[in-house]
This record gives C-alpha cells, sequence and structure tokens, in this order.
C-alpha cells in the first residue's frame, strides 16, 4: 500500500515493462481476489480432522506398569 | 517445541492460507489440497524443529513450497486445467463477465515462471514481507523484489496490453495503450 502511494503522484506514467500504478493495483486486486476466494472457505473438516487425530498421544497403549518392574522372583519356595 | 494446544491452533489458523497459496501455486484444487495435507503432516512429524516465537506461517509456507517444487519437477504440471478445476473451488460462482477476467488472470498467471509466480504470490497476496517471502523462497531479498517486479510486468504485458478491450472503459490504460483499437 505504501508503494502505491508514493507512485500516485506520477500517475499516468508508465514504469519499466508498461506498469502504470493503475494497472499494478489492479493486478493486486485480481491477485488476492483469487487467493482471498479460497481463504474465505475456511478451514475443510479433512484437516480439522487431520490436526484433531495427530494431536492425540500416538499410541493408546499406555501401560505403565511392568516398564520398569524388574521381575525378581526366583520362584524358591 | 511440543505440540501444544495453542500451536495446534495456530497450525489450523494458518490452514486456510496454505490452500489459497497451494492452489495459486498449482492451479489445481485437487492437488492443493494434497499438498496441504503433506505439509500438516510433515509440519507435525517435525514440529520439534519449529522455533517457538518464530514466524509459523512462513514455516510452514516454506515447507508447502519446498514440496510443491520437488514434487513439480516430477511431474511438470501434468494436468493443466488450471482455470476449469479451480473455477470449482469456489463457493461463489462468479458472474460470466467476472468469470471470463478470471480466467484470462489465471491463464496469465500460469505463464510466469515459477520463481515469479510463488515470488507474486507470497507478497502480492499472502502479505509476507519481502523478507519473509527471501526466507520461504531461500533466496536475497533483492532478488524476491526483482522477481515481483518482472512478474508484474509481465502480467501486465500478457493482461493489459493485449487484452485491453476486455477490460471496459479505463482511460488510464486506454492512454497507455494508444488506443489502437481493431
Amino acid at each position: 500500500m505504501k508503494d502505491l502511494k508514493s507512485q500516485a503522484s506520477k500517475s499516468t506514467t508508465p514504469g519499466k515493462g508498461g506498469l502504470t500504478p493503475e494497472i499494478q493495483s489492479r493486478i493486486g486486486h485480481q491477485l488476492r481476489a483469487m487467493y482471498d476466494d479460497v481463504v474465505r472457505q475456511g478451514v475443510p473438516d479433512r484437516f480439522a480432522e487431520l490436526i484433531k487425530k495427530l494431536d492425540a498421544p500416538g499410541g493408546e497403549s499406555r501401560n505403565e506398569n511392568g516398564a520398569g518392574g524388574s521381575n525378581d522372583n526366583n520362584g524358591r519356595d | 517445541m511440543p505440540l501444544t494446544n495453542s500451536l495446534r491452533d495456530d497450525i489450523l489458523a494458518a490452514v486456510p492460507s496454505l490452500r489459497a497459496f497451494a492452489i495459486s501455486l498449482s492451479g489445481n484444487a485437487d492437488r492443493a489440497d494434497d499438498l496441504v495435507q503433506e505439509t500438516l503432516l510433515r509440519a507435525l512429524a517435525n514440529i520439534d524443529s519449529f522455533q517457538p516465537g518464530s514466524n509459523l506461517p512462513a514455516w510452514l509456507f516454506t515447507i508447502l513450497r519446498n514440496l510443491f517444487r520437488s514434487d513439480y519437477r516430477k511431474r511438470r504440471r501434468e494436468v493443466e486445467d488450471a482455470e476449469g478445476n479451480y473455477a470449482k473451488t469456489l463457493k461463489t460462482q462468479p458472474s460470466q463477465n467476472a468469470h471470463l477476467e478470471f480466467e484470462e488472470f489465471r491463464t496469465a498467471l500460469d505463464k510466469l515462471p515459477q520463481d515469479q509466480r510463488e515470488a507474486l504470490i507470497l507478497v502480492g497476496a499472502s502479505g509476507f514481507s519481502y523478507e519473509d517471502a527471501a526466507s520461504i523462497c531461500g533466496c536475497a531479498v533483492g532478488t524476491i523484489k526483482s522477481r515481483v517486479n518482472r512478474a508484474r510486468s509481465k502480467l501486465a504485458a500478457l493482461l493489459y496490453v493485449d487484452g485491453a478491450e476486455d477490460f471496459g472503459p479505463d482511460e488510464t490504460v486506454r492512454a497507455v495503450i494508444g488506443g489502437s483499437g481493431g
């Protein structure tokens, strides 16, 4: 935006390649229109679910006992 | 950093613009969503390498951009159905006139060299600074600036010099073109 402002004074002077501020702003407008159309669609369920799923702790098998319990049962009675 | 709830929310919040970036780059909605999915999987798998407090969108865009480029090298855009496929993704179908104009723009955008197209999208549509865009593309700031300028000039030449009549009365544009009607 600040670029446009600084160039606005020489508004009808073609830049290199015929790029006037008007044309430049028109290109910017179309580019953003194309882009924002997609942005406005929000987050498709597909991705919301993907992130939700991956957020859950990886394996559901969280057996905390048995990990460090050295089974020192010599079984000699 | 670990995947906290707030980081997860931030990633989700970046999804709409990641999709827009992917569609703008590839011109193909289905492929774009595959790119976004792959980007999210990579990001989550490598979340430990994300620096807390740094620019999350820029980090995600970098992943997507690199994925796109490696993919691109493999299969040089076998599906060139840019505007047809893209139009299907629009919620509100543009009016006939606007649609034509849109298709022309999309076609012109696809004619740009890839370096220029991505630079223009990052700066002109995603709203990244030249510095962020340079870091996303792995090049110097000056390189990004000149790519953006060349992209704009080329689009101007493609859209507003050859096909100027399509855009209705615009005195400035006509003056520039010199009013050489057919």
